[in-house]
């Protein structure tokens, strides 16, 4: 076990010029001993290439990785010590499931008994007691994968396992219940585990710590409740929660936030710098508000969704969409109606060049 | 119970006649023709004699067939047993990508271009002891070398050509196996802490394995056919020594003219032929399924 330090950037061409020619963009990060984190990001964000970089597999065209304070920029995988789960299952198709989840133990000379509980240690975990003696290479996608995952934690001593969208070929059902069995495992274990995905949910019910990518760079690591609350990156606001968050252009001047023409104010408390800024609410913080009171911003209705447990109002204001989470018990509202909505409030949150400045 | 009958039509057989006609004429005539010599003895076209299964019994028991049919076998698990772990060894040390492999995969392929009989041609110069390069030189290494007198040397000189005409067969089947592995997997087996032996055994064999089958069946019943490259070679000889199957059946129709335990024989051959092909087709079907239910590719 370790803890993982990251100063870096990778680039896959040589020689790169501009922004667009890296894989990763110069970052410095560090993961904790015994963490549970997750990186997500849309595909191409650089998510795999981090991920790669951590194992061994991929080397990086600049700076260091650090294992508790020894680098390990060069190592192999193996030196490292680190496990890695694949998006597809990988196993040996000739072995038996017990033999797949030996292979990792075997080849580093553990002993017989003890390979013999580990697997079985595994196995109960992952509820393959009963396949132990069974060809590997008849069983299900779902099975593989998990024998896959198995692989990936047999060994005790590891650095890290790292997962990289291990549960892409899962049926749902099971994905929810592996991803549950992955938790448990991570405190019984107390092992550092990576998880790499681009789904908020995953990321977001499995990892203490998620990091957000987007275009090669790490926009924000923090829980899921530093993302949903605070997002650092106008990407991160967009990319967590459905929908995302809600910008609007503003200008602000001596206090007063200008919003399409209408002067709003800050919040007690809160200061800004003049200037251009945007505005971020989530839709969860939109208020239906009379007309009059104070904040209230005066928007066109555009289309009404009954999602069930809330309404979802999609509204517009200067060319500009706002989405609203309602109860569902809220007035009658149809298409064209003009409605008051309050967008300042304390989770408000203010942003020039796309970072987070208030 | 069901009230409507399908409608019979009997008239859709005639669809099939044209395929009929096709195959009584490309296969079903000629081979009868062989059935019919099978059973005679012909001495002159006017004069012939039903002669029953004489002819099968007679060849059954000719030495002869016997010597030739034990060579065949013998030199088609050797062209097996040589040319299998070769051309796994070519493919896997041929370059995964770039322009090397693109070269590499020419140069490979060249010898599969050449037709047999200018293939027999050119081992029968190279074997020369006072002009080829290989018997001229194994001459200066002090080897009484001989591919038409002696008789181990012609059978491996007949070995060593198929294996030079024929590995690159199964070096590209190997290779094309190779190319299909997912990356995954090597990164899974360096993760795992395998060693190169264990990435062979593990990944590389087991993956190859539908490919190397393809292989296995077109080696074996293409060696066991093999005719133009020996005859050319050595003819034969010295002796019977590289007389194979193809040869001994073409020495009895065409050099004696014996048609008629030539043709009992040719419908023998093609019986073996037809046994050997149903048992590797069947296993390579259990194979094949196998690989299905495993695959997830």
């Amino acid at each position: 076990m370790a803890r993982i330090e990251l100063d870096l950037a990778h680039a896959y061409r040589p020689n790169p010029q501009q922004d667009s020619d890296y894989a990763l963009l110069p970052l410095r990060m560090t993961f904790e001993d015994g963490g549970a984190y997750a990186l997500l990001g849309p595909s191409g964000c650089g998510k795999t290439t981090l991920l790669n970089i951590m194992s061994g597999l991929l080397v990086p065209s600049q700076g260091s990785v650090r294992f508790d304070d020894r680098d390990v920029t060069r190592d192999s995988p193996q030196a490292r010590n680190i496990a890695q789960v694949f998006q597809f299952p990988v196993i040996y198709d000739t072995m038996t499931v017990a033999e797949n989840l030996a292979f990792p133990l075997r080849n580093r000379k553990v002993s017989k008994e003890q390979i013999a509980r580990r697997v079985g240690e595994i196995a109960e975990m992952l509820e393959m007691s009963g396949q132990l003696n069974q060809r590997a290479a008849g069983l299900s996608a779902d099975a593989k994968q998990k024998i896959s995952l198995g692989r990936g934690l047999v060994r005790s001593d590891v650095s890290a396992v790292l997962f990289d969208e291990p549960l892409t070929v899962i049926d749902p059902h099971l994905k929810w219940q592996l991803r549950r069995k992955l938790k448990q495992i991570h405190h019984e274990l107390k092992l550092t585990l990576i998880y790499v995905t681009h789904d908020q949910v995953e990321a977001l019910t499995f990892a203490d710590q998620v990091v957000v990518m987007t275009r090669g760079r790490a926009v924000q690591l923090g829980s899921a409740a530093d993302l949903f609350e605070r997002p650092s990156h106008t990407f991160v606001g967009h990319f967590i929660g459905s929908p995302g968050m809600n910008f609007l252009p503003v200008q602000v001047r001596a206090d007063q936030v200008q919003v399409a023409g209408v002067s709003l104010p800050l919040p007690p408390g809160r200061a800004l710098p003049d200037g251009e800024l945007k505005l971020g609410i989530r839709p969860e913080y939109v208020e239906l508000v009379a007309p009059g009171a104070s904040g209230a911003l005066p928007v066109k209705v555009s289309r009404i969704q009954d999602v069930g447990t809330h309404l979802m109002l999609s509204a517009e204001i200067a060319g500009q969409t706002l989405k609203a989470r309602l109860s569902s018990d809220a007035e009658q509202l149809l298409p064209g109606d003009i409605v008051h909505l309050r967008v300042m409030g304390e989770h408000t949150c203010f942003y020039r060049n796309e970072e987070i400045v208030s | 119970m069901s009230t409507t009958t399908k409608p019979v039509n009997q008239k859709a057989w005639f669809l099939i006649l044209p395929v009929l006609l096709c195959v009584a004429f490309s296969a079903i005539m000629p081979l009868m023709t062989v059935v019919n010599y099978s059973v005679q003895d012909i001495i002159s076209p006017e004069r012939r004699v039903f002669v029953g299964t004489e002819w099968f019994a007679a060849i059954m028991r000719d030495e002869e067939l016997h010597g030739a049919l034990w060579r065949q076998l013998t030199f088609s698990l050797s062209v097996l047993a040589v040319e299998l772990p070769l051309g796994i060894l070519l493919a896997l040390s041929m370059p995964a990508q770039g322009w090397k492999s693109s070269v590499v995969l020419v140069i490979v392929s060249l010898s599969l271009l050449i037709p047999w009989n200018v293939v027999g041609t050119i081992w029968q110069i190279f074997g020369r002891t006072d002009i080829g390069l290989m018997g001229a030189a194994l001459q200066g290494l002090g080897i009484e070398y001989s591919y038409t007198g002696n008789a181990l040397h012609a059978w491996l000189t007949v070995l060593v050509m198929d294996v030079w005409h024929w590995t690159p067969l199964v070096a590209l089947l190997g290779y094309a196996g190779l190319r299909s592995i997912p990356d995954a997997y090597y990164q899974a087996a360096s993760i795992d802490g395998a060693s190169k032996l264990d990435v062979f055994w593990y990944v590389q064999l087991p993956k190859m394995r539908g490919v190397l089958m393809i292989a296995v069946l077109l080696r074996f019943m293409d060696s066991f056919m093999i005719y133009t490259e020996p005859f050319v070679l050595t003819g034969g000889g010295p002796g019977n020594s590289t007389t194979f199957l193809s040869q001994f059946l073409t020495q009895k129709a065409v050099g004696q003219f014996d048609l008629g335990p030539a043709a009992a024989f040719s419908l023998i051959y093609f019986l073996i032929i037809l046994l050997l092909c149903f048992i590797l087709y069947n296993w390579m079907q259990r194979v094949g399924t196998q690989a299905k239910e495993g695959g997830h590719e």
